[in-house]
């Protein structure tokens, strides 16, 4: 039976490489009984998501720019 | 009334906006901070961001606003900084050496003996994760996270998930073995979504 650290380096793995079908089925086993885990796994998804939008330049749309070229065309 | 010069119509307000300087000044300023993180030295940063603000600009007239041109310079970055991770690849294979120790740490702050959670570090349900996207307080945290990584770990976490280059390509690249890259991501992902929880999704999601 995985433990929480095994079970959290498999699911950092899950997202470079397909696990084999041993691995699937012990972390499957594992998340079936561990909450936590389960939410590590959520958050790895979200922490993919996060990290390309940030590489598309999503952390700079958070800097709006002052927007006054619409009002005053010269 | 093919050679109007300024047609009012024609001229794109798109094009206007790319030549508002603040946009611009803006746009650079985050580009800058994404190449530096990655790249870890300034003039090669300042280099690619300015090649591909150049590239990008070439091609301004065909985008249909700001954010449209901000995706297609980030992809130009992305593939700057790729190339350059992997014309120095020598470089960062030594100076990685030199930081190995520093990032041979153990996690039992997070894990206790037996390998489960430490009862007060057990992942909780995050609040929004989407809704973060678009607040510039949570993109602020993120960046501070980055920092927060030991060096080797938050370049090899950022080739594989900003400049989203396969494992083998990252091994190959740094020469490192697969099961060494697998270990500092997984560590990098730890440390990551532990400071993102503390600092964001579990405190209220707001800048204090």
């Amino acid at each position: 039976m995985l433990n929480c650290y095994d079970a959290t380096r498999l699911m950092s793995e899950k997202l470079d490489r397909p696990l084999g079908r041993l691995e699937k089925l012990n972390l499957r086993l594992h998340l079936f009984i561990c909450k936590s885990c389960g939410h590590f796994d959520d958050h790895m998804q979200h922490l993919r998501l996060l990290t390309r939008s940030y590489a598309k330049g999503q952390g700079a749309a958070a800097v709006p720019p002052p927007d006054e070229s619409e009002s005053n065309v010269p | 009334m093919t050679d109007t010069p300024s047609a009012p119509e024609a001229a794109s307000p798109a094009a206007d906006r790319l030549s508002d300087p603040a946009f611009i000044t803006a746009l650079r300023r985050q580009m800058l901070k994404f190449a530096t993180l990655q790249l870890s030295n300034p003039e090669l940063a300042e280099d690619a961001v300015q090649e591909a603000l150049i590239g990008a600009m070439k091609n301004a007239h065909s985008f249909a606003g700001q954010a449209a041109f901000k995706t297609w310079v980030f992809a130009i970055l992305k593939n700057k900084i790729a190339d350059t991770l992997r014309q120095r690849q020598r470089l960062v294979e030594a100076s990685s050496l030199l930081h190995a120790d520093e990032e041979d740490e153990d996690f039992t702050e997070l894990f206790a003996t037996h390998g489960h959670w430490q009862y007060d570090e057990r992942p909780q349900a995050w609040g929004d994760p989407e809704g973060a996207v678009h607040n510039q307080h949570f993109w602020r945290v993120f960046e501070a996270c980055l920092d927060h990584l030991p060096g080797q770990q938050a370049r090899l976490f950022m080739m594989r998930e900003f400049v989203e280059m396969e494992t083998p390509e990252i091994c190959r690249t740094l020469d490192i073995t697969v099961s060494n890259l697998n270990v500092s991501l997984h560590r990098a992902r730890l440390r990551l979504r532990e400071c993102l929880e503390d600092r964001w999704f579990l405190s209220g999601e707001q800048a204090c």
